[in-house]
């Protein structure tokens, strides 16, 4: 009894020991990027787990740059670009994926997942010159088209999932009244796909804020940059003295607007991203 | 004829549709599906399907990126090509082939080493406890940190004379002298995985959560009943049930993992010793001008990859439901 009672101790020790392990693990390197960012470039080189003093001297550096600024603007622009086309885009082309039967339909659906799986690099000398033809090389908008190249392949995919559950009552209703297609999307399934509408919007911006090859590559001057690229470029005087403490700073303004929304939409986020794998 | 994908939505593939297959209406709502899938078909084509072609043709030609509209058709010469007594070309490059085994050598492990952790992580949160949400939103925090930013985080960390993990190691005992991390040959690929591994291991943790949510609870009633060791139960009972959510979640991840660019570009940089395919081609491309022969490089990489995905297809066709 007593060493029964032992053992399930020790199991629950054990789970708890490892509970906090992962949540260590998860949670410290983000953990230090902070403090080091706070810390004033004197103690930048001695290790500390916590904070001594507070010094926000590196976020005062980054923020009086201006390309830095910009940058974040840059990001901000083309990511909610690319939600709103991938989102227009993706919601008319599920509606026809999800709730029509016609020939060829299989075959599209095969075209969007081969296009998600796409490598970025085998696109970039052909994509470099349709850019280039276009006259949006340097541009952000240069990047907002590029970047639907792997947002709305998963938006179609995942909008389509969820626009085959809804209902089919519902489309008759509709075209028993006489209402056109476009009526029907707008009227009847805009409003109960809004969640799903959330949840890819919030995948699409994440991929687009964190998108760093073609930003690196179609991209030429500091004012034309995204944040990723930005953050890379920091350099200091060799390679071997960066600025760690405004990088740190840099790295924590980018990710913590990433991290709230993440846990205020944890559950949204969760669902999209199994219904695009596990169901699709 | 097709029919619709999800096992979920059964609803779907009902028949009323089949009352008014040839009539008016059903001609408008075929038509108007065409339509609406216009804009989407011709955006991608713009930016995946003409940029693609485009590459393959470059990958035959003398093409330097100032100038791509001038380039001549040279044949399979950036591939391979005899001159001199000698073979030359990509196909004898040992930096590329060098750059094919990293690629490959850096999917297969940090894959595997995902896999791993996230089923431990994914069982770890199935179990019942408190602060389960807190846990489940702490675990995600690595995946919604960009890749850039982890990368930084990590280099920091990894550091060679002020880095936390030195330090660490040297208080323990396990190390003598620091190590530089991400500049010896030795260390840098497992820096390079151990960054990835980190990020990742959330989405592998969460497809694997979503398969062990949806299992069958009188299969583990009956073990317990019949006393049997839970490694027992889960080798024999978890592991078979979610191995089709196991195959998607490594597919996905392998894909990306071959395609790997930026952890490694900001953590080595272009060091030979971590240089992977997508790497290699993007110096070719952009840094040495040389988009014919970068292009064979994307070529090659696109063609390996689309193996994969044909070779997933063929054993993924009942999951994806497309084809049926």
């Amino acid at each position: 009894m007593n060493q029964y009672q032992l053992i399930k101790l020790a199991k629950r020790v054990g789970f708890y020991a490892l509970i906090a392990v992962v949540m260590v693990y998860a949670i410290f390197p983000f953990y230090y990027a902070v403090i080091t960012s706070l810390k004033p470039s004197s103690e930048l080189f001695r290790v500390d787990f916590w904070l001594s003093t507070v010094d926000f001297g590196n976020y005062v550096q980054i923020f009086t740059q201006k390309s830095f600024v910009r940058a974040i603007l840059n990001s901000i622009i083309v990511s909610l670009s690319v939600v709103f086309i991938a989102l227009l885009l993706g919601i008319t082309a599920s509606y026809a994926l999800g709730r029509v039967r016609f020939r060829g339909r299989a075959t599209v659906m095969l075209v969007i997942l081969g296009v998600s799986m796409f490598p970025q690099v085998a696109v970039l000398s052909g994509l470099f010159e349709v850019i280039r033809g276009l006259g949006l090389y340097n541009n952000p908008a240069g990047l907002i088209l590029s970047y639907t190249i792997f947002t709305l392949p998963f938006t179609v995919w995942v909008l389509t999932t969820f626009m085959k559950q809804l209902p089919m009552e519902l489309e008759e209703a509709a075209i028993m009244d006489g209402a056109t297609p476009w009526v029907t999307i707008t009227k009847v399934f805009l409003p109960l796909m809004w969640p799903a509408m959330a949840t890819t919007g919030l995948l699409a911006f994440i991929a687009a804020w964190n998108e760093f090859l073609f930003a690196l590559t179609f991209t030429l001057t500091d004012d034309q940059r995204t944040v990723p690229v930005a953050i890379a470029l920091i350099s200091g005087g060799s390679q071997h003295e960066l600025p760690w403490g405004p990088i740190m700073a840099a790295s924590v303004t980018v990710t913590v607007p990433l991290v709230i929304l993440v846990m205020i939409f944890q559950k949204r986020i969760v669902s999209g991203l199994t219904a695009g794998a596990v169901k699709g | 004829m097709s029919t619709p994908a999800t096992q979920s939505a059964p609803r779907a593939v009902r028949s009323p549709q089949a009352g008014y297959r040839g009539t008016k209406v059903r001609r408008q709502r075929v038509r108007a599906a065409w339509l609406f899938l216009l804009p989407m078909l011709v955006a991608l084509a713009l930016v995946a399907g003409w940029p693609l072609l485009r590459t393959f043709y470059f990958s035959f030609t003398d093409a330097s990126l100032s100038d791509t509209a001038s380039a001549a058709f040279i044949g399979v010469e950036n591939y391979l090509v005899y001159d001199d007594g000698a073979w030359y070309g990509l196909l004898t490059d040992p930096v590329w082939w060098n750059s094919v085994w990293n690629t490959l050598y850096f999917s297969v492990v940090s894959v595997s080493l995902e896999v791993v952790f996230g089923i431990i992580v994914a069982l770890l949160l199935n179990a019942e406890f408190k602060g389960r949400m807190l846990v489940r939103a702490a675990v995600l925090i690595p995946w919604a940190i960009p890749t850039i930013v982890s990368a930084k985080m990590w280099a920091w960390m990894l550091n060679d004379q002020f880095g936390i993990i030195n330090h660490l190691l040297m208080a323990i005992g396990i190390i003598d002298s620091p190590i530089a991390w991400t500049a010896s040959a030795t260390y840098s690929m497992w820096a390079v995985i151990m960054v990835d591994v980190w990020k990742t291991i959330p989405f592998v943790a969460l497809l694997v959560l979503a398969a062990l949510q949806m299992l069958p609870k009188d299969c583990y009633e009956a073990a317990e009943v019949d006393g049997i060791h839970p490694v027992r139960v889960f080798f024999k009972v978890t592991l078979p049930l979610i191995t089709p959510a196991l195959l998607v979640a490594v597919i996905f991840r392998l894909l990306d993992a071959l395609r790997v660019f930026d952890v490694i570009y900001v953590l080595t940089s272009n060091s030979t010793s971590t240089m992977t395919m997508s790497i290699y081609a993007r110096q070719q491309l952009v840094e040495f001008q040389d988009v014919g022969y970068g292009s064979a490089a994307s070529t090659l990489l696109f063609l390996i990859i689309a193996l994969a995905v044909v070779i997933y297809l063929y054993l993924g066709r009942r999951q994806l439901g497309v084809d049926q």
